[in-house]
């Protein structure tokens, strides 16, 4: 339980919690002070590490991640371009095989702005809540939301610039979110206008694919041009209230990234490439406080960190499954 | 260049901070930018669904998905851009483009909304409020100058269909390869869904009265009670028959006539606007 409630407080932009030395149970403490000694293993990573920096290895995993990304949302294109009704709609609410699904912000707007529900949207809400929940919450962002890709894209383009010392990357406080969270609902319910999905990219790019391109992609090409100059996935990390509703969702999910203390030595390879890289605090060294750790709501479940760790301390897991997976 | 200065952790903190407020309030800002096409009532002009509650409630109600267009057979029902601000994504018609002309009598866009801001209540056509046509330029209509029409009524690059029940049933067909020839213009009428309907209606019953001695049973809306439109005959003294489109109670505004108006532009157009601020999306 209190591992769920940190990882909500992170969520919500908080700091880790960082525990002293001396509060860490023993075999932690333990395992941090011996963990170097093992000088021959240190030196196979660091070479491991080199070969890959000189050699860039395909990551299986975002490719497998993009190729149902794309998958998903051309079923909302083939569907409607050949008349299969197979997934009808958008990613804000739609019908698979007759079924409804809501999504929950577009979902939550509408409740809030409209201050009444109908049955079919709240079976298309608890269907969808269920769905997420078992896969991940978050795990919308990374594997369906199609903003999320030309970001990944936009982000890949601001890090060459970077090197070139061409664009920044502005930190902002991750509690932004939060109150746009809290700012879009209040003004959906006080309004009565689903404020927010005027400038929901996700929605956007959604309709903008199965419906036709528009103005709107406008707005959406100005978020990824600040993406690519000013801030690094900006919108995804401090701004966007779908990832804030997907993560509560994700809170008690069972599935997850695990990471394992005693496979890690801390070369960070993780952090670098995550998008919320507040989640992976406990990879640090000395940070861990157990043994195994489950990472946190806010984690998309995109699995680059585990695609990019070196010895092989990052896994996912589903909880019941065992080693099924 | 000159180097810049190294911050203080609290500099930083605050710059931090700045920045925050920053990028919240042009997010917030930018989406309250929405508020404009709605502030200056160009929305109320909009043409909905059928079933669309009253314009306030209906931008609330939309989810923005767009399952209505791909259910209607017609393809009369289009999403709108970011243009119209808090209403992106949601339907509305342009009739002259193509109407609603219900030829998928059961109301399928009311049916495939998930939220209900179509209202659910509306089984058939009759029952619809979207608005209410209004002939606006009378000294152009063909019927008022006696006028027959003979050919295309849109013209051979028109993309518009049209259920034209006595060849197909089941399928709409493009008005551009059904050329027409009347004698005097009666094209809004002809083609209004509504006097269609009880048109067949009263041939219906027609038939089972022939063959049965009995009344058809029907729920009620099923046939409409009120007719929509009519041509009423006028005098003007010159011996020429003109006639004038009337509209009547009966009429929901669906745009069938205003598609279908051969004079450029269209002598019979909708009017939405009382619907729209008014009407729960059906008739009262």
């Amino acid at each position: 339980m209190s591992r769920v409630i940190e990882s909500l407080r992170v969520l919500l932009g908080g700091e880790p919690k960082r525990v002293a030395k001396k509060d860490l149970p023993q075999e932690v403490r333990e395992l941090h002070e011996h963990k170097f000694s093992d000088k021959e293993r240190i030196e196979a990573i660091r070479i491991e590490l080199e070969h890959k920096k000189r050699k860039k290895m395909p990551e299986k995993k975002r490719r497998l991640r993009w190729a149902v990304l794309i998958a998903v949302n051309l079923l909302f294109v083939v569907s409607y371009y050949f008349d299969i009704q197979l997934l009808e709609g958008a990613l804000t609410a739609s019908r698979f095989a007759g079924f409804h699904m809501a999504d929950l912000n577009s979902a939550l707007q509408v409740m809030l702005a409209f201050k009444h529900v109908v049955i079919n949207l709240l079976i298309g809400t608890t269907t969808i809540f269920v769905l997420w929940w078992l896969l991940g919450g978050r795990t919308f962002c990374s594997w369906v939301c199609p903003y999320h890709l030309v970001a990944e894209w936009a982000e890949m383009l601001h890090l060459k610039l970077r090197e070139k010392g061409l664009a920044k990357d502005i930190q902002f406080d991750r509690r932004t979110r939060s109150w746009l969270w809290l700012l879009f609902a209040v003004l959906a319910l006080a309004t009565g206008y689903t404020v927010y999905e005027t400038i929901s990219p996700t929605g956007i790019l959604s309709r903008a694919l199965i419906y036709g391109p528009g103005v709107a992609l406008v707005w959406v090409g100005l978020l990824l041009l600040f993406e690519i100059f000013f801030s690094r996935r900006a919108w995804c990390r401090y701004a966007c209230p779908i990832g804030l509703t997907y993560g509560f969702v994700g809170a008690t999910s069972p599935f997850t990234v695990h990471y394992r203390l005693p496979n890690c030595y801390h070369e960070g390879e993780c952090r670098k490439v995550c998008l919320v890289p507040h989640v992976l605090d406990t990879v640090i060294k000395g940070k861990a406080q157990a043994m195994e750790v489950d990472i946190g709501a806010d984690c998309t479940r995109c699995l680059r960190c585990v695609d990019a760790c070196p010895t092989g301390a990052l896994t996912f897991k589903y909880k019941g499954l065992g080693d099924l997976l | 260049m000159s180097k810049k200065p190294r911050l203080t952790p609290k500099q930083r903190a605050r710059r931090k901070f700045l920045g925050s407020i920053a990028l919240a309030a042009g997010v917030t800002g930018a989406s309250l930018l929405g508020f404009v096409p709605v502030a200056a009532k160009r929305l109320n002009e909009r043409l909905r669904p059928p079933g669309a509650l009253f314009e306030e409630e209906f931008l609330a109600a939309c989810i923005k998905c767009g399952q209505c267009v791909q259910v209607c057979p017609v393809e009369a029902i289009k999403l709108a851009d970011l243009t119209d601000g808090f209403g992106v994504g949601v339907p509305h018609i342009e009739a002259r483009e193509q109407a609603c002309d219900f030829s998928c009598d059961g109301l399928q866009c009311v049916l495939a909304c998930p939220t209900g801001a179509l209202i659910h209540e509306v089984a058939f056509p009759s029952q619809v409020d979207m608005g209410i046509a209004k002939v606006v330029a009378p000294a152009k209509c063909l019927a008022v100058q006696g006028k027959g029409f003979k050919g295309l009524a849109r013209g051979p690059d028109f993309k518009g269909k049209l259920r034209y029940a006595e060849i197909d049933r089941w399928h709409p067909l493009q008005v551009a390869d059904h050329p027409y020839d009347l004698e005097l213009c009666d094209l809004c009428v002809r083609q209004c869904p509504i006097e269609i309907q009880i048109a067949d209606c009263a041939k219906e019953d027609e038939k089972k009265r022939e063959s049965l001695g009995l009344v058809a049973k029907r729920q009620p809306g099923e046939c409409p009670p009120k007719h929509a439109i009519e041509l009423q005959p006028i005098d003007t003294g010159d011996g020429v028959k003109r006639m004038k489109p009337v509209i009547l109670e009966g009429c929901v505004g669906c745009g069938v006539c205003e598609m279908i108006c051969p004079v450029e532009p269209a002598v019979i157009v909708i009017d939405s606007t009382e619907s729209r601020e008014k009407s729960r999306g059906m008739r009262a």
